[in-house]
């Protein structure tokens, strides 16, 4: 077998300068293939390579561009610097909590055990974090977490992990194969012989036998219209995961970040950091006042400050004092916000005032938070020490994906893996800021690690592409191009459908859902599918952004068929998923996960209902403790106890 | 408010081009970005551009923009009349693919030529101990977002294509500035960053510095405490003959050649 290199490949980028049409395919064989480079994918790649494997990494971006580069607060992760009474039973309690029980509590257990020792791995690779007085990582607060717990560098914790990573593989050797897309999982009867996919630069297609392919393509925010999230944020893994035959969970867990500029309209929805109320940041309405504490649900009022007084010692002394309303999990804030602004009592620009000009010295705002600082200040004219920003909730993270063995990222198709933000089942209905970077830590080890051992096993008789598949690949692949052709009058323009869509999901599969807009988005995307059939684009294959989206754009949709039918399904309000008619959560429904899998003809999904994994008994306990002194007990809303076997279909 | 903007955008390939003039409703408040993606979505389907986050944390869409290494997401239209052409083109310094998208593969090579990190073991508690002020000069360096706006103003290889091969570029220097300042490496690259990577034709212009979007002092606090450095191990008569009569070499902290 052996890698066939064409001769004028960049051995690093893979950049190819000739353009030629449909000329010859380029054909590389691996052990493992990752696809996506953020925090996931790199630290996949490194375990796999420290395994033995041959790995490739396949990004749409170039090296170091991938979205974790925007994650700004920290990785959550109990090490104690700051607080020695925090350990992983805490952190696993407020993940667990936090995703309102709903967390696969295997991948919630694995994840707050292992954070710590990731984290300094990265410091061993040399990440350069913030320090307590005593020299050791500093640690700061975010929503839902009962100890300062966030490793952080000022607001820009992505960049420091994502370059430590992107170091490390590099050090390492590691192939990269940058601006490639994957538009196909090619498989060798039920298991993964590698991926079809083009080269961005030149359009022309490529394939990666291998038995393991790892996907770690992050999130599918672009299918809103306001969201934090970048181009790249179509789905791909979801969709890539979906047509090979794996199952998507929770889909209809969408996170509405609380915070995300409103104006101007440029920036509309671009992240404003949790990190600003960690840091002593307030909410305040258009009447001026701090309206979080009118929002305080049930299942966090025992660990909730209900007086301003309260809320403003805790920053100080956290032992005898209740967190701040505003650093409930986002959820929580994120639907108080759309309710104020629903009520009249929103900012000029259709927002919600976050105020810290007011609460911390200048000093302290531009040493903390200098990314934001800059940010405001260029995008938007506003000195965030001098006054208030004006922020909305913005579509910024989806806690379904494919569903997963929780110790080996093994999706249900044997050879494909899933970490990161593409799988599914670690945050439950909600994920707590911060649980994120440690996530994609935590998993991308072990499935790198799991990945290359299985493709080691297959060596005596390692999967084999099929060229008929390969020859299917390139056909659909190249569909776009030939529309015009037929006699269906083509035409339709991608960017006016991607547009359509994005409109549509913010409205009707938004923070707030109904079952009728819910049935509405649907019928809305069986349209939007049958004009993406008669799609055309102009131009040539070379580096053409309206092919690559012609071709993303089917993984948008397929996307948002699942958590829009999920989101119609679930009938009851939990987590990122909030029905205005059904304003509470449900204990039924809170013991079941709803999974998606490809429909019979390939186009849709199906919806499956399933048994939530019950937790074992020593667990169970942590939700059980007597609440601390001085703390009134939380009545229970929701019992945590899980079903009995059998009794869910 | 939304006005017509006149453009001038550089289409082209490896094979030539030109500019193209157009016409793009923008609205008050966009970025030059915000027009492009109009004009990608209403006039121009296939006009090619890198770009990411569309909050300058990236660093993927570096251009020039009427003459000056920019980020697009970065630059308001505010900052021009309504009645200025805004030209857009590609980074210079760098191969073309197309219109706006260039083949900056260099910068990787480089990147790969140039040693990570190589820690001491951690302390018996199993923790690593580092002074904020100790890593805040390293954190200056690291908010690097890598869109090579530097190299790309360098006139060391902005004119002189050959120079390539021999000179590394500030974004570079910065690494070998960041891993020196780094409270526990125990690499001296000193050497390197002489001979292979070149520090020594930077004449310290300090363009680099005026285009970085991050605001990193590149010249003054990682260029010239560099080059200090390699002059102190090349130059210095103690440190030279310390090396020769086998005395430790106080100069390197205990730091070793990779």
């Amino acid at each position: 077998m052996g890698s066939a290199h064409e001769g004028t490949r960049h051995p690093m980028t893979g950049n190819e300068m000739s353009g030629s049409s449909r000329g010859g395919m380029e054909h590389h064989t691996f052990d493992v293939v990752v696809l996506g480079a953020g925090g996931a994918g790199l630290r996949a790649a490194i375990a796999a390579h420290d395994a033995g494997a041959r790995v490739a990494i396949v990004c749409k971006s170039l090296l170091g561009k991938a979205h974790t580069v925007m994650a700004e607060g920290g990785i959550a992760a109990s090490m104690g610097n700051v607080y020695p009474d925090d350990n992983w039973q805490v952190h696993f309690r407020d993940t667990m909590r936090g995703g309102k029980m709903l967390n696969n509590w295997r991948m919630a257990q694995l994840h707050a055990q292992e954070a710590p020792e990731r984290v300094m791995e990265l410091e061993d690779w040399g990440a350069l974090f913030d320090r307590t007085d005593d020299g050791l990582i500093s640690q700061r607060d975010f929503g839902g977490h009962k100890y300062a717990r966030l490793a952080h560098v000022g607001d820009r914790t992505g960049l420091e992990m994502i370059r430590t990573l992107q170091q490390r593989a590099v050090a390492l050797g590691i192939e990269v194969f940058m601006e490639c897309t994957v538009t196909d999982i090619l498989k060798d009867g039920d298991r993964v012989a590698g991926a079809f996919g083009y080269w961005r630069e030149t359009g022309r297609f490529v394939t990666f036998e291998a038995p393991s392919v790892v996907l770690a393509t992050g999130g599918i925010g672009k299918s809103f219209k306001v969201t934090s999230n970048s181009w790249e944020y179509t789905g791909d893994g979801h969709a890539l995961a979906l047509r090979a035959g794996a199952s998507l969970i929770n889909m209809e867990f969408v996170q509405f970040h609380p915070t995300g500029m409103v104006w101007p309209p440029s920036v509309k929805g671009l992240l404003v950091t949790e990190s600003v109320r960690g840091d002593g940041g307030i909410l305040k309405n258009s009447e001026g006042t701090r309206f979080m504490f009118d929002y305080i649900p049930e299942f966090f009022r025992a660990e909730t400050a209900d007086t301003i007084e309260e809320a403003d010692r805790w920053y100080d002394d956290k032992k005898n004092n209740r967190r701040p309303p505003e650093l409930l999990p986002r959820d929580e804030v994120a639907r108080a916000i759309n309710s104020e602004i629903k009520a009249g009592r929103g900012t000029p620009h259709g927002g919600i005032y976050l105020d810290i000009a007011s609460r911390r010295s200048p000093e302290f705002i531009r040493r903390r938070l200098p990314s934001m600082y800059h940010q405001f200040k260029e995008l938007a004219d506003v000195d965030i020490t001098a006054e208030p920003m004006e922020i909305g909730p913005t579509c910024h993270y989806v806690m379904g994906g494919v569903e997963v063995d929780a110790d080996t990222e093994l999706s249900a198709v044997t050879g494909l893996y899933a970490v990161g933000e593409c799988s599914g089942g670690m945050h439950g209905s909600n994920r707590l800021g911060g649980n994120s970077l440690s996530d994609l830590l935590v998993f991308g080890r072990r499935a790198g690690e799991s990945a290359a051992a299985y493709a080691v096993s297959t060596a005596s008789a390692p999967p084999a592409i099929d060229p008929v598949d390969v020859k299917a690949a390139e056909a659909s692949a190249l569909a776009p191009f030939d529309v015009a052709a037929d006699a269906q009058g083509g035409g339709e323009n991608p960017y006016t459908i991607q547009h359509d869509l994005q409109q549509s999901m913010n409205d009707l599969v938004g923070i707030i859902r109904t079952a009728e807009e819910l049935s509405a988005s649907l019928g809305a995307i069986e349209e939007f599918k049958q004009r993406a059939s008669r799609m055309v684009v102009e131009g040539h294959r070379q580096y053409n952004p309206g092919w690559h989206l012609s071709l993303d754009l089917r993984n948008m949709l397929l996307v948002s068929e699942s958590i829009a039918k999920a989101a119609l399904a679930r009938e009851e309000s939990r987590g990122g998923h909030t029905r205005d008619d059904f304003p509470g959560p449900d204990p039924v429904w809170g013991t079941k996960n709803l999974v998606v899998t490809l429909d019979a003809d390939g186009s849709g999904v199906d919806l499956h209902e399933k048994p939530l994994p019950e937790m074992p008994a020593e667990l169970r306990t942590f939700f059980e403790e007597p609440p601390a002194a001085g703390e009134p007990k939380a009545p229970s809303v929701e019992p945590v106890e899980t079903p009995e076997e059998g009794k869910q279909s | 408010m939304s006005y017509d903007l006149k453009m001038r955008v550089w289409r082209g390939d490896s094979g030539g081009g030109d500019l193209g003039d157009y016409t793009v409703s923008v609205e008050t408040g966009e970025v030059v970005l915000d027009a492009i993606h109009r004009l990608q979505a209403t006039q121009a389907g296939d006009l090619a551009v890198r770009w990411n986050c569309k909050a300058g944390k990236c660093g993927s869409c570096s251009a020039e923009i009427n003459g000056r290494p920019r980020l697009m997401c970065m630059t308001r239209l505010s900052d021009f009349d309504e009645s200025e052409t805004i030209t857009v083109t590609p980074m210079r310094a760098f191969p073309v693919i197309r219109d706006l998208v260039t083949d900056v593969s260099f910068n990787y090579e480089k990147a790969r030529e140039l040693p990570g990190v190589e820690l001491g073991p951690r302390d018996a508690d199993n923790k690593r101990r580092m002074m904020q002020v100790d890593v805040e000069r390293g954190q200056e360096f690291r908010k690097c977002i890598e869109c090579f706006l530097c190299q790309d103003t360098c006139h060391v290889i902005r004119d002189h294509e050959d120079n390539k091969q021999a000179f590394a570029g500030p974004r570079f220097f910065l690494r070998y500035a960041e891993l020196d300042m780094h409270p526990l490496d125990t690499h001296d690259r000193r050497a390197l960053a002489q001979e292979a990577a070149g520090i020594g034709m930077c004449n310290i212009t300090k363009c680099c510095t005026e285009v970085c979007p991050e605001g990193i002092k590149i010249t003054d606090n990682a260029i010239i405490p560099m080059k200090e450095r390699v002059v102190d191990r090349k130059f210095d008569p103690l440190v030279w003959l310390g090396d020769k009569i086998g005395l430790r070499n106080k100069d390197n902290d205990g730091r070793v050649e990779p």
